[in-house]
């Protein structure tokens, strides 16, 4: 029991952070059809920032500057990279998110160096919030928790009971009818990349002394916020949030289940060694695999709801 | 059209590149080691330290006289990005230029790929040999059932790094929750890991034995709270770099107060993790550190860290890696060239006194590194810091050569001279 309470806390923290993540990913593919490869080096990017401006100002600074600076990039990408290759139709639009993973990611080396950067949480919040079963709560992470869950809100507000919000999903079905009430549709597409990248650097500030900040935090990252994505729907922001919290759990309590499927099929009468036919895959603790879960969820719903969880298109 | 003169003037530009890179081998007066690890994805902060630790290190080494008369090493460096795929092309590119040695050291399922592939280029190649310098692919099985005459492993491998792990764990500890990465390295410590503590520690109890996805997991908190419902003392572990970090760091943010008693938190990125929060209750298993030549009293040794502090900005650990070239050295004399067989015969139980005064053997029957181990501690109260974290390592045992000197299973085919 007190084990799945912790577990279910921990899942909750590291689902949010994913689906703040994921959210301006599909936020961005829902609105310009371009499924940014880079989302997950925006992130690392948000993190190195935080880590930078926390040195000279502070922690609470960063957190507003580092985002900020993402969402400029994410606008200078979108006007002066993505727009041009746009004419050139998709692939060109991925191939070019793909080579900025590439920039950002040796950038990134050349001006930090390799190893992980002591980027600290702050000290005020530095402090078990509560202690559960002997083991502590960090008041941190139910501040990550606060700031995704108000990131969320925020989302929602913006895109349902606002005029840009009107405008943006107008934009996103008819983009024609739209610039022909007078609207500047390239602009929104702007303002879309930069507040996806914005978010992207806001989980950065926050995932970046949650986890470590080094070079390799994108590729760590970036395969299971697209696997939240496809999961949830593309393009569908409930289903991306109700994805990464399944994510979240899933990659978390595989973790405790030292049970295999072997076990599980015990009681039906069904007795498997590791040397019988696929015995060695069933025997095996779902621990072991449990970081493999979420990938073979995925392959399981393009199988049989390619449109995921809540996507409302088939492509 | 326009296409096919694009394309035939990229084929004569990278044709022009191999020619104009294919070595001058007349009046050489170096002798190059092609160096293969990784210097780019999640791994390359490990390749990128051991750069500069063999940039400092062949400068001591020719600085020294070099061998065959003052000839000078130099490294020709390649990307494994941690793939075997990837290290067998180095190998092949190296081999075309004609190297006489290529060193790796980061990953053993590389390791692997590569004694392998060595033995099978110098079978077929009987007048272009190399020799491969592992200086880091620790999985014993690459001097037991997997060794071969051409490698020669410069560093401690698995089982003597578990039998040292072992034998320093403290009496007070009862009970160890035993981690490792589920890989070859991983697995392979795994094993030692459950033997020697049944046969050097049988008071401990082992209340968990588990594996981890390699490199996969983003958050260690479910691993914690199991590790902490277990009630281990002692948390034993050979995970690096960022399945290190991150455990260390989740561990810290729950507050878990155990012992970690890991094997390879010296590496480079770790002391930085880790920070304050390891105080005291980190040890590792290492080949030297900074704080080791005031605490014997050796002024080479200190100017040796000083002179590596001053350059890199860097703490160091592998000693080896000097007494590795100075052997190399040594049997490139003895031979009186770089022909692979020649200077193979020649390591072969080669001895060595290392800087801090040790002695190493270079083992014929597994051409395994004997030489000594230190388990230190991370603590503020050490003299020089690692990694700028105002905490560095400081010695509670050292384990010898001898000590370290295990039975092998090796069955070595031997060419025939």
């Amino acid at each position: 029991m007190d084990v799945f309470i912790i577990s279910l806390l921990n899942g909750l923290v590291y689902g949010m952070l994913l689906f703040m993540l994921a959210s301006g990913l599909t936020l961005i593919f829902s609105m310009m059809g371009v499924l940014n490869f880079a989302h997950a080096s925006i992130y690392m990017l948000g993190a190195y920032l935080a880590f930078e401006t926390s040195r000279w100002v502070g922690f609470w600074p960063a957190l507003i500057v580092a985002p900020a600076l993402c969402g400029l990039l994410g606008a200078a990408i979108e006007v002066w990279g993505l727009r041009r290759v746009h004419r050139n139709g998709h692939i060109a639009e991925l191939l070019f998110t793909f080579g900025l993973v590439f920039i950002i990611g040796r950038s990134v080396q050349m001006g930090w160096g390799m190893l992980p950067e002591p980027y600290r949480v702050p000290a005020l919040l530095d402090f078990p919030l509560f202690t559960l079963y002997g083991l502590q709560f960090p008041a941190y992470r139910a501040f990550m928790l606060l700031v995704s869950a108000g990131m969320l809100g925020a989302i929602w507000l913006l895109l349902k009971r606002t005029r840009i919000g009107l405008i943006i999903q107008a934009a996103l079905t008819h983009p024609d009818m739209v610039a022909s009430l007078g609207h500047n549709v390239p602009q929104v597409f702007t303002i879309v990349f930069a507040g996806g990248c914005l978010l992207a650097g806001l989980a950065g500030v926050i995932g970046g002394n949650y986890q470590s900040t080094e070079p390799g935090m994108a590729d760590a990252m970036g395969p299971i916020v697209f696997v939240v994505v496809v999961f949830g729907g593309l393009g569908s922001l409930a289903g991306c949030f109700i994805a990464s919290i399944i994510m979240g759990m899933v990659s978390t309590f595989a973790v405790v289940i030292d049970a295999s499927v072997a076990d599980a099929l015990r009681p039906f009468g069904i007795a498997l060694r590791a040397d019988d036919l696929l015995g060695e895959i069933l025997t095996v603790p779902v621990a072991r695999i449990g970081a493999l879960l979420p990938l073979l969820m995925m392959v399981l719903i393009l199988l049989f709801r390619p449109r995921g969880l809540m996507g409302t298109r088939d492509t | 059209m326009k296409c096919q003169r694009i394309l035939a003037a990229i084929v004569f530009a990278v044709l022009g590149i191999a020619v104009s890179a294919a070595p001058s081998r007349a009046a050489d007066d170096t002798i190059k080691i092609g160096y293969v690890d990784p210097l780019s994805g999640p791994f390359a902060a490990t390749g990128s330290n051991f750069l500069k630790v063999f940039s400092y290190v062949l400068g001591i080494v020719n600085a020294e006289g070099g061998p065959l008369g003052g000839k000078k090493y130099e490294l020709v460096t390649f990307d494994s990005k941690l793939q075997p795929a990837e290290a067998l092309i180095a190998l092949k590119s190296i081999t075309d230029q004609n190297l006489p040695f290529v060193m790796h050291c980061v990953g053993s399922n590389v390791g692997s790929a590569m004694v392998d592939a060595v033995s099978k280029h110098n079978a077929r190649n009987p007048d272009n040999r190399v020799i491969y310098l592992n200086c880091g692919a620790l999985a014993t099985e690459l001097t037991n059932e997997q060794c071969d005459f051409w490698q020669f492993r410069f560093t401690a491998n698995v089982d003597q790094r578990a039998v040292a792990r072992i034998k320093t764990l403290p009496k007070s500890v009862t009970s160890v929750y035993v981690m490792n990465q589920d890989y070859l390295f991983g697995q392979s410590v795994q094993k030692a890991t459950v033997k020697y503590l049944a046969q050097y520690r049988p008071d401990i109890k082992v209340v968990a034995d588990e594996l981890v996805p390699f490199g996969k997991v983003q958050d260690f908190s479910p691993y914690v709270a199991k590790i902490k419902a277990s009630g281990a003392q002692s948390l034993v572990t050979s995970n690096y770099d960022r399945d290190l970090n991150l455990l260390l760091k989740a561990g810290n943010d729950a507050g878990l107060d155990i012992r970690y008693d890991v094997y390879l938190a010296h590496q480079p990125g770790g002391p930085t993790s880790i920070g304050a929060a390891g105080d005291n209750r980190l040890t590792s298993v290492m080949e030297f550190n900074d704080n080791v030549p005031a605490a014997e009293n050796n002024e080479a040794a200190q100017k040796f860290v000083d002179g590596f502090r001053a350059k890199a900005d860097f703490n160091f650990i592998p000693l080896d890696y000097l007494t590795m070239f100075r052997m190399l050295t040594a049997a490139i004399n003895k031979a009186g060239s770089t022909d692979a067989l020649k200077v193979a015969l020649a390591l072969e139980g080669m001895k060595m006194t290392d800087l801090m005064g040790d002695e190493n053997i270079m083992r014929a029957e597994d051409h395994q590194l004997l030489s000594p181990l230190r388990e230190a501690v991370f603590t503020k109260s050490a003299k020089l810091d690692a990694e700028h974290t105002g905490l560095g390592w400081k010695e509670e045992a050292k384990l010898t050569a001898a000590d370290l000197t295990l039975p092998t299973t090796c069955k070595m085919k031997r060419p025939t001279q």
